[in-house]
C-alpha cells in the first residue's frame, strides 16, 4: 500500500512539473496584464497559436528553440492586437479577448493544418533524477528547461512590480487610471506593452505543449488549458509567486486521474479526471467570496469597477 | 383573389414541368460523367487516427477512373453537418456521402437521407435500422477487435514483463472489446498476461493520453496500446520513454522507429470500393457492409523494429486463423469481478458481443 502511495505522490509531483508549465507562463502573462488594468481572456488563443507557430518553425528550421522564439513572437502580436483595439474608445477588452481566442485557435487550425502529421526536434529535458535508482523518481525529475524560465519569471515579475519603477508605472496604471495619467504616464502605452509582453509568456507557454509535452501539435492540445490559467490569476490573487503554486496545484490534480487508475484504484475515474476543473470551480468559489481578494484585485479592471 | 390562386397553380405546373424535364438528362449526364464520392471527417484528415484511416481510403478511391471526390474535415457533429452534405450534394453533385462520425447519425444523416432520396448515405458505426431508417441510408462498420486480437499476439511475444498497457477513451463496446480482444491475443501465447487498462474520458485529450501512458509505464508496463482519436501522442510518449507500442486506426510505424510492433487498423478502401462499383455499374449500393478479417475489411500495420520474429510468426499465423473464422472469444470467459460472462465458444461476429460491457479477467482497470 505505502509502495502504490509513493506511486501516484510521484506521479503527481512529476505530473505537476510536466504539465503545468503551460499553466504558469499564461499565467503569468495575465497576472502582468491585469495588473496594468486589462483583461485578455484571449490568451487561450496565444497558446494554441504558439504551439502552432513553434511546432512548425521547429520543423522548418530543426531548431526547437528557435520555434519558442517565434511561438513568444507570434503571441506577443497576437496580443499586441487586443492591446491596440482595446485602447479604442467604449470597447470591452473581455469581449475582444474572447474575440482574440477565437481568431487565435482559428488562424493556428488554418495554418496547422500541414503540420500535423510531421515529427518535428524537440526540446529536451534536464534530468535532475540521476542521484536516485528508481527509475520513478528519475522520470518525474525530467524537467524541462522552460519550466525553469517560467520560474525565473515568476520571481522576475514579483520583484518587479514591487520594486522597480516600470512596477509602480504598471500597478498605478492598473489600480487608478486617473492618478497615471496625472503623473503624465501614457495609460494606453503601459497598457499595450503589457498586454503584448503577457502574451509572448503565453505563446512561449504553447510551444511547451507542442515541442515538450505532450510533444505534438494537434488541433485538440490545449483543451482549454488558457482559458484555465486565467481563472489561477483570480485564485493566485494576481501575485507571481502565487501563481507558480496553483500552476503546480493544477499539474497535480490533473495526474490524479490517470495516476490513480495506474495503480488499481479504478473506480470513479469520471471523478478524479474531472479534478481540475472541480478545483477550479471551487477556488473561483472561495476566492470570489473572500474580502481580501477583492481588495488585491486592480482596481482598473472592468470586471471589479 | 383568382389573380394569385391562378399564378400560384401556373407557377407551380410550369415548376414542375420544368424540373420533371431537367431532372432527366440531369441523371442521365451524370451516371455517364462517372460519380462524386463525398466524406466528411469529425475532424483534420491526416489526425494518425480516425479521420486518416478514412482519408487513406478516399485516397486509394480517387485513384479509380470515374471517381471524383470530395471531403471537408472538422465538420463538428452539428447543424454543420447537414449543412456540409446538402452542399455536397446541390453544389458538387455528391452521389454518396459517407459521414464517418458517430454523432453525425441521428438526426442529421436521417434527415438529409429522406430530403434527397435520389442520393446514397452511408454513416460508418452500426445505426441504420432496416425498419424505420431511409432506404438510401446505410451503415458500415469493421470489427477493429480483430485485429487488436492480432496486436495482442505480437505483443505478447515482444513484451519482457507480460504486462501490457491500454489507453481507452470511453468504456463503450468498441473500446472495451478492442481492449478484451488485446488481452485474448496476449494470452493466447503467453497465458500470465496482463492489460491494464487507463480511461481517459474523452476522444481526444493529448495531455492526459501522455500523462496516462507515463503512468502504465511507470507501472512496469513495457507495451502500449490505447483506443483514442488520435494515437499520435500515445505512441510517440511511449517511443520516448523507450517502450514498445502498438498502433490503434492509422499507420503509425513512422512515429516509434525502434519500438513499433504493428497495429490495429480498418480497410475501409474494401467497402469505399464496393459502393463506387455499385453506383457506376448502376446496382443498388448495399446498406449495410460489416466485416473483419475474413471480408478483407481490417488488417495490421506492417510490422515494426519493436516486433520480434517470434511475433511475426504468430501473428501471421492468428491472421490467417482469422480469416479462417477461428473464434476469438472462447468461454468459460470471467470478467475482472469474477462473473462468468462468456460460456461457449462466440462467433467472431456473435451479436451477444455488441452487448459487452466487461473487462475479462486479466484486465487491470474498471469501466466506471
Amino acid at each position: 500500500m505505502s509502495d502504490a502511495i509513493f506511486m501516484v505522490l510521484m506521479a503527481m509531483l512529476g505530473g505537476a512539473i510536466r504539465v503545468s508549465t503551460p499553466f504558469l507562463l499564461v499565467a503569468l502573462g495575465e497576472t502582468l496584464t491585469e495588473k496594468s488594468g486589462r483583461i485578455n481572456l484571449g490568451l487561450e488563443g496565444n497558446l494554441v497559436l504558439g504551439a502552432m507557430i513553434a511546432y512548425a518553425t521547429s520543423y522548418s528550421t530543426g531548431s526547437p528553440w528557435l520555434g519558442v522564439l517565434a511561438a513568444g513572437l507570434a503571441g506577443m502580436v497576437l496580443s499586441a492586437g487586443h492591446g491596440w483595439i482595446c485602447k479604442l474608445p467604449k470597447v470591452n477588452d473581455i469581449a475582444v479577448g474572447i474575440a482574440f481566442m477565437n481568431l487565435g485557435t482559428g488562424l493556428a487550425f488554418f495554418f496547422g493544418k500541414p503540420f500535423i502529421q510531421p515529427t518535428a526536434p524537440r526540446l529536451d529535458a534536464i534530468a535532475l533524477g540521476a542521484w536516485s535508482s528508481n527509475p520513478q523518481v528519475q522520470q518525474a525529475l525530467k524537467v524541462n528547461p522552460l519550466f525553469f524560465v517560467g520560474l525565473g519569471l515568476a520571481v522576475l515579475l514579483w520583484w518587479m512590480l514591487k520594486n522597480t519603477r516600470w512596477g509602480l508605472i504598471i500597478r498605478m496604471t492598473g489600480d487608478s487610471a486617473a492618478s497615471a495619467r496625472a503623473m503624465g504616464v501614457s495609460v494606453d502605452r503601459v497598457r499595450l506593452l503589457a498586454t503584448s509582453a503577457g502574451g509572448f509568456f503565453a505563446g512561449i507557454g504553447g510551444a511547451f505543449l507542442s515541442l515538450y509535452y505532450p510533444g505534438s501539435w494537434s488541433e485538440s492540445l490545449s483543451s482549454g488549458q488558457g482559458l484555465m490559467a486565467v481563472a489561477l490569476v483570480i485564485f493566485a490573487r494576481w501575485n507571481p509567486i502565487r501563481c507558480v503554486w496553483a500552476a503546480l496545484l493544477f499539474g497535480a490534480s490533473g495526474a490524479l486521474g490517470p495516476a490513480l487508475q495506474s495503480i488499481g484504484f479504478s473506480k470513479g475515474y469520471y471523478f478524479f479526471n474531472a479534478a481540475p476543473y472541480i478545483l477550479t470551480l471551487v477556488i473561483m468559489v472561495l476566492s470570489a467570496r473572500s474580502q481580501k481578494a477583492a481588495h488585491e484585485a486592480p482596481g482598473e479592471l472592468s470586471i471589479v469597477k | 383573389m383568382t389573380m394569385t390562386s391562378l399564378s400560384r397553380r401556373s407557377l407551380l405546373k410550369s415548376g414542375a414541368a420544368a424540373l420533371a424535364a431537367s431532372a432527366l438528362p440531369l441523371g442521365a449526364a451524370r451516371a455517364q460523367d462517372g460519380i462524386t464520392i463525398g466524406a466528411i471527417y469529425v475532424g483534420p484528415r491526416d489526425d494518425f487516427g480516425w479521420n486518416q484511416s478514412h482519408a487513406a481510403a478516399m485516397d486509394i478511391l480517387r485513384e479509380v477512373p470515374g471517381v471524383s471526390v470530395v471531403e471537408e474535415e472538422n465538420v463538428p457533429e452539428t447543424d454543420a453537418v447537414a449543412k456540409s452534405m446538402e452542399s455536397m450534394i446541390n453544389l458538387d453533385g455528391a452521389n454518396l456521402i459517407l459521414a464517418t462520425s458517430f454523432g453525425y447519425y441521428n438526426p442529421f444523416v436521417l434527415d438529409v437521407a429522406a430530403k434527397y432520396p435520389e442520393v446514397q448515405l452511408r454513416h460508418c458505426a452500426p445505426l441504420w435500422n432496416p425498419d424505420t431508417d431511409p432506404k438510401n441510408a446505410g451503415s458500415y462498420f469493421s470489427y477493429l477487435n480483430q485485429a487488436h486480437y492480432v496486436n495482442g499476439v505480437a505483443a505478447g511475444l515482444s513484451s519482457a514483463s507480460g504486462k501490457l498497457g491500454f489507453i481507452a477513451a470511453k468504456p463503450v463496446q468498441t473500446v472495451l472489446s478492442n481492449c478484451n480482444s488485446f488481452l485474448l491475443g496476449a494470452r493466447s501465447v503467453n497465458p500470465n498476461a496482463t492489460v491494464q487498462v487507463i480511461f481517459t474520458g474523452s476522444w481526444s485529450m493529448p495531455v492526459r493520453e501522455a500523462e496516462a501512458t507515463n503512468a502504465l509505464i511507470d507501472a512496469d508496463c513495457d507495451v502500449i496500446s490505447c483506443h483514442v482519436d488520435s494515437p499520435k501522442v500515445v505512441i510517440e510518449t511511449a517511443e520516448a520513454r523507450g517502450v514498445k507500442s502498438c498502433g490503434h486506426n492509422a499507420d503509425q510505424r513512422a512515429l516509434a522507429p525502434n519500438g513499433f510492433i504493428t497495429g490495429a487498423e480498418s480497410k475501409w478502401s474494401t467497402t469505399y470500393k464496393i459502393y463506387a462499383e455499385a453506383l457506376m455499374s448502376g446496382e443498388t449500393v448495399p446498406n449495410l457492409i460489416a466485416g473483419g478479417y475474413h471480408n478483407d475489411m481490417v488488417m495490421n500495420t506492417p510490422f515494426g523494429a519493436g516486433a520480434t520474429p517470434e511475433a511475426i510468426t504468430a501473428a501471421g499465423a492468428a491472421i490467417e486463423a482469422l480469416k479462417g473464422g477461428k473464434p476469438i472469444y472462447v468461454g468459460p470467459l470471467k470478467d475482472n469481478t469474477g462473473k462468468l460472462v462468456i460460456e461457449g465458444e462466440m462467433d467472431n461476429y456473435a451479436p451477444e458481443l455488441e452487448k459487452m460491457n466487461y473487462l475479462l479477467d486479466g484486465v487491470i482497470g474498471s469501466t466506471t
